[in-house]
Parts: C-alpha cells; sequence; structure tokens
C-alpha cells in the first residue's frame, strides 16, 4: 500500500515537473529574438543587395562590441515597426568574429532583436567592404540601403532616429524601374 | 517624384564624396605634428633624425580590434625599428565619448603592455582630421624624402586577418616597408579593415 502511495506520488511529481519543462520551452521560442545565421559574404548579398523585388533592404554592419551601433539598434527596431506596412526589410549583419556566434545570439536575444541579424564569416575585410560601398573606409556603424538588387544609399556613422526613418522614408520612395516582371 | 529622387540621391551622393574625401591620399605628402606622448614630452615626426620613414597607427584603448592588432603593432615596432621605420602610434578619440581612452588610461596601457613606441594623444583631433583616419586601427606608412618631409606611401590595415594572426596570408604594413627599401612600387598600397569608427569629438 505504501509502495503504491509512493508511486503515485512520483508520477504526479513527474508530470508537473514535465510540464514545466515543456512551458519553459515554449517561453524561450516566444521570447527568443531571432536566430543568428553565419554567412558568408557571397551569401549575405544573396540576401539584400541582389533581391530583385521592390523591397527596401536597409542593411546595417555593427558588432556588439561597438558603442554607437548598440545604441542605434533600437532606431532601427523601432523603424521596422513605423515601416510595419511598408515594404521594408531590415537586416543587421554582424561583424564580430564568427567564433563569438554564442555571445552574438545571447546579446540578440537579450536585446530581443525582431529582425534578421547575420554574423559574417569572412577573413579579410579587404576583399568585400569595396563591395558594400567604395566609400566605406570600415569603420562601422555602417548602413546601406537596396532595392530592386541596386544600392541606393550608404552612410558610415550612426543615426538618429529621425535621421534613420528620413533616409528610410527617402529611400522606399525610389522607384524601380528595371525589376524582372516575370 | 523620380527625379525629385534622384536628385536627393545626387546631392547625397556629392555630399559624401565631399565628406568623405578629406585626408591623404597614397602619394600626398603627411604634415608633421606635435603630440603629447604617454611620458608627458612632445613627440613630433622631425624629432626622428635617423628614420627612414614611420609607421603611424592610429589606435586605441577600448576597441576590440585595436585590442587584436596590440600585440602586432608592438611586434612590428620591434621589427621594424631596426630597419629605420618606428611605429608612432596615435590616439585619436574623444575621452568624453569614451572613457577608456583618457590620457591616464592611454599612460597605464602603455606602461602594463610595455610599448616600445610613442603612444601620443590627438586631444584636437586635428592630426586624424588631417590624415583623414576614420576608425582604429587605421595606418599610414610614410617615406622620409631628402628634405625630410614625409609623403604617405601606404594606408590602411596592418595585415589581412584581424582574427587570427596565425592565418595571416599578406602582412600589408610589412610589406609596404619592405618594398619602399627595395624601391619597387607597394602592391596593395592601399586596403581596408572593419575598425571602430574615431570617436569624435560632438
Amino acid at each position: 500500500m505504501f509502495e503504491l502511495y509512493k508511486l503515485q506520488y512520483i508520477c504526479f511529481y513527474m508530470k508537473v515537473v514535465l510540464k514545466i519543462i515543456a512551458v519553459a520551452f515554449l517561453l524561450g521560442f516566444v521570447c527568443m529574438g531571432k536566430k543568428v545565421e553565419v554567412v558568408t559574404f557571397g551569401q549575405l548579398q544573396e540576401q539584400a543587395a541582389l533581391k530583385n523585388n521592390d523591397t527596401l533592404y536597409v542593411v546595417n554592419f555593427w558588432a556588439t562590441w561597438c558603442g554607437p551601433c548598440v545604441k542605434e539598434m533600437p532606431f532601427f527596431e523601432e523603424s521596422s515597426k513605423i515601416f510595419a506596412n511598408e515594404k521594408v526589410k531590415i537586416i543587421y549583419v554582424c561583424l564580430n568574429s564568427f567564433k563569438e556566434l554564442d555571445g552574438v545570439e545571447r546579446f540578440v536575444k537579450a536585446k530581443k532583436i525582431q529582425n534578421e541579424v547575420f554574423l559574417l564569416n569572412e577573413s579579410n575585410p579587404n576583399s568585400w567592404i569595396d563591395k558594400v560601398d567604395g566609400g566605406w573606409s570600415g569603420a562601422i556603424p555602417a548602413t546601406v540601403m537596396y532595392k530592386g538588387g541596386e544600392s541606393i544609399f550608404f552612410k558610415e556613422g550612426d543615426f538618429t532616429q529621425v535621421q534613420l526613418d528620413e533616409a528610410i522614408t527617402n529611400m522606399n520612395k525610389t522607384i524601380i524601374t528595371n525589376i524582372d516582371q516575370k | 517624384m523620380k527625379k525629385i529622387n534622384t536628385l536627393f540621391a545626387a546631392a547625397a551622393l556629392v555630399l559624401f564624396v565631399a565628406f568623405t574625401e578629406g585626408g591623404y591620399k597614397v602619394g600626398d605628402k603627411a604634415a608633421d605634428f606635435k603630440l603629447k606622448n604617454v611620458d608627458n614630452k612632445m613627440v613630433a615626426m622631425a624629432d626622428y633624425k635617423d628614420a627612414k620613414g614611420i609607421i603611424l597607427v592610429f589606435t586605441c584603448n577600448h576597441c576590440p580590434f585595436a585590442k587584436k592588432y596590440e600585440s602586432r603593432i608592438m611586434d612590428l615596432d620591434k621589427k621594424m625599428k631596426a630597419k629605420g621605420f618606428p611605429v608612432v602610434a596615435i590616439s585619436p578619440n574623444d575621452p568624453t565619448v569614451e572613457p577608456d581612452d583618457s590620457f591616464e588610461n592611454m599612460q597605464k596601457r602603455a606602461k602594463e603592455k610595455g610599448y616600445t613606441f610613442p603612444y601620443l594623444m590627438d586631444e584636437t583631433q586635428n592630426v586624424a582630421k588631417e590624415y583623414g583616419a576614420t576608425k582604429t586601427p587605421h595606418v599610414y606608412v610614410l617615406e622620409k624624402q631628402k628634405d625630410a618631409s614625409y609623403i604617405v606611401k601606404y594606408i590602411g590595415a596592418i595585415d589581412d586577418n584581424c582574427e587570427d594572426a596565425s592565418a595571416v596570408k599578406e602582412k600589408y604594413v610589412e610589406n609596404a616597408v619592405a618594398s619602399i627599401l627595395a624601391g619597387k612600387p607597394i602592391t596593395p598600397d592601399f586596403t581596408k579593415a572593419i575598425g571602430c569608427g574615431i570617436k569624435w569629438k560632438k
């Protein structure tokens, strides 16, 4: 009799534990920011620069250790809400070492970043900086905007919310004529 | 509307070009400066009577990229000083924006690490502006001329792999110095790398 009572008790206890685990798991998914994907420069270009459509791609280069970058990230998050009904997509390209993926993911989660984050895996920046913009010295933050497969805006340095919204508003008006009409 | 946008884009481009075209290009004459070293003495390029050139490095305390290059900058000085190209490091950041880069912290850092080269504070940020430095680290290899003036021979990164010194394929700065000494053209004489933007005075 005593043994049965003990078994029931254990079963009940285990059910509760399982429920807690399941809830925690679900909550984790909901609360978690976007997962960070490690990409090469070529793969990154496919995500924005080479997209031949009428969406405005706003690509922000940053790193967790870059003070002004981290400071302006909430502005980008806010802009993505302001332009939620427009064809505007914000993409973050993290320039931390690709070996720091875990740390970057933790950062993205802690800051509740909702837009897509890529971590660039390229060892020699001299090989790709000019492909983003010839005028970019390599200092971050830097932001480039693409529409219809063309670069239409570049800025080295940080934004205020007003400046960013203004730039997005202006660039979003750009009419691209060479989109594939397939 | 499209026309307006084109105009806007053109204006932005002109502004941008005007803004970024400042600073030296390879082949330009480099102006001398007089800046305070961490030992409180003033340092100028003219002080280097016997040098064949100078490896001028804009760097700083706080920037992780500068930190990753720190030991390589120290090695450069040890290796290149003997060849007549000593390192001169300049911290261009405004310490009110980045307290890690205060003069006291620069002194601390230089002492802790045992810098064998001057670590100067560009308090007015005029040297960084004149040279066109935008980030840390940002290197200028200068060759001394017969009239004791300096010509910019190389601008850019120290090498092609910030992350892993052992995986470096091209040592840009060392190659530039070797080419100058051998009287050969420098290739590449201009490179780009990711760095921390200089913290300008607000």
